[in-house]
């Protein structure tokens, strides 16, 4: 057997990763997902360490998952709420991050709607980052809690066909697959009106189809993303009916998809849009073992990178 | 750092006949042969575990459960690596509760390994009692731990390491103390 070790000090993007950093973190995972399975689900690994969950935009899932997974860690977690803060007050991102190390937490999970921000972070914090959703970038332990869970229902996470379907434009989500996919060589196939799914997707090694016959066609992973009113994604396309009629996923479109082909959506689900509520409750989906791998993977990540103290770049 | 063989201590031969003594003993110590359940430390204590397992199964026609357990999480050192150690599997699936555990591993040396392991164990439960099978017992504790059956007694000194090769991980079964080049 291979002896891993995870070299990375922050997790900013499914792009800084190697294959070999991925499989680490998806092997660990798997060992954590035991760890849930038990009457009493927590493990001593992370004990007096500090997690900060730092969010500036709304989010149940995700804020939750990673708490659950820092608390089955031993680890403390802090809630920082954007909307109750000093930042209402005028503060800076990087005062209040300032104002948070000064408390010497070891590692900060941030979202925030703006692209980079993780990034702009390790320019001067001394914990190590997690970035859980920046803006239209990445939200890598999205697309590595999909890749685990690819991995439990079809064995394996070579040689698939991956159509990704929706408004590509806007997601982190489906930017972070891609980059994940596109590294261990699979096959992605983008669908979706030409207004979010703009050509230049190609460069990144995918190929872009405005048809869900021929998007879906054969693919072993079917996933949905949701459309982003609040992102103004309704702006792109002439109405929520046509979207409907042209891109959500029936019993009969997915048909045309490979025989074990999975369903799989990042959620928050908006039934009868992008999904038939019969696909979404049907044996080919996945969107609840996704959220149940979701707290797997963090624990995963919150556990490789424990957050020492390191060098700033500056 | 490069290490070179200072000694082989057994041969197949010699280990096969260990590993049968090591079932008998465990199985004289337990009588409630239906109570007895084996947990095996990851990666050499499990696949010592699973022969033993075959071993009680050849001499008393008994299934034994067997357990996996990964003690990474346990450990007492993960503030000292610079990376943490990958995690392993887990897998125990049978209640521990008013069992009679043999914990196996290969080498029990400082005891660090078996006090995490049992810390992790009491996670899981509260077994009737709690044993200890080591194939080789290094000596140099560190803890107040001492193997309930061991394979063989080895003195060795500290800046040696035995090597429990095993034909499922090393194509081969042999037991051999290396040394750091140079000594």
């Amino acid at each position: 057997m291979k002896e891993r070790t995870f070299r990375q000090d922050h997790l900013l993007g499914i792009e800084h990763l190697s294959v070999d950093d991925i499989e680490t973190i998806l092997e660990t995972a798997e060992a954590f997902i035991e760890v849930s399975s038990r009457d009493v689900k927590k493990v001593p690994a992370l004990k007096g360490k500090t997690v900060v969950n730092l969010f500036f935009e709304n989010s149940t899932r995700t804020r939750s998952s990673f708490e659950i997974a820092a608390k089955r860690l031993s680890a403390d977690l802090i809630n920082f709420n954007s909307s109750v803060s000093s930042l209402k007050k005028g503060e800076t991102l990087k005062d209040t991050v300032l104002t948070l190390e000064a408390m010497n937490p070891h590692i900060i999970v941030i979202r925030h709607s703006a692209s980079g921000s993780p990034h702009y972070l390790t320019t001067f914090a001394r914990s190590s980052i997690v970035n859980a959703g920046d803006g239209f970038h990445e939200h890598p332990t999205q697309a590595l809690l999909d890749a685990l869970t690819i991995q439990q229902r079809l064995k394996t996470l070579r040689g698939l066909k991956i159509a990704i379907v929706g408004d590509i434009l806007h997601s982190r989500v489906a930017r972070s697959n891609i980059i994940l996919h596109q590294k261990l060589g699979n096959e992605i196939a983008l669908i979706g009106p030409p207004s979010l799914v703009p050509v230049e997707f190609e460069k990144l090694g995918a190929t872009v189809c405005y048809d869900m016959r021929g998007g879906v066609k054969n693919a072993d992973v079917v996933m949905m993303l949701r459309v982003q009113a609040e992102r103004g994604a309704s702006n792109y396309f002439p109405s929520i009916r046509e979207y409907r009629n042209r891109f959500a996923i029936s019993r009969e479109l997915f048909a045309l998809a490979s025989k074990r082909a999975i369903l799989m959506h990042p959620g928050p689900i908006n039934r009868d849009v992008e999904i038939e509520t019969s696909m979404a409750d049907s044996e080919q989906s996945v969107i609840l073992q996704q959220v149940t791998n979701g707290i797997a993977v963090r624990m995963a990540v919150l556990y490789l990178l424990k957050g020492e103290v390191h060098e700033t770049l500056n | 750092m490069e290490e070179k063989i200072k000694a082989k201590i057994m041969d197949d031969k010699k280990m096969k006949r260990a590993l049968q003594r090591l079932a008998i003993e465990i199985l004289e110590h337990n009588r409630e042969a239906e109570k007895l359940a084996l947990i095996g430390i990851q990666t050499r204590g499990v696949h010592i575990a699973r022969r033993i397992q075959g071993l009680v199964k050849e001499l008393e026609g008994v299934d034994i459960p067997l357990g996996i357990l990964d003690i990474t999480m346990f450990r007492d050192d993960l503030h000292m690596h610079e990376h943490q150690p990958a995690v392993k599997k887990t897998r125990i699936d049978f209640p521990i509760e008013d069992r009679d555990i043999v914990l196996i591993d290969d080498v029990v040396f400082t005891g660090r390994t078996i006090r995490a392991a049992m810390d992790s164990i009491f996670e899981l439960g509260r077994p009737a009692t709690l044993q200890l099978a080591a194939f080789i017992d290094r000596g140099h504790r560190e803890l107040p731990i001492c193997p309930d059956f061991k394979g063989k007694y080895l003195p060795t000194s500290r800046r040696e390491r035995v090597k429990v090769m095993l034909q499922e991980i090393d194509g081969k079964d042999q037991v051999l103390i290396m040394e750091p080049k140079g000594f």
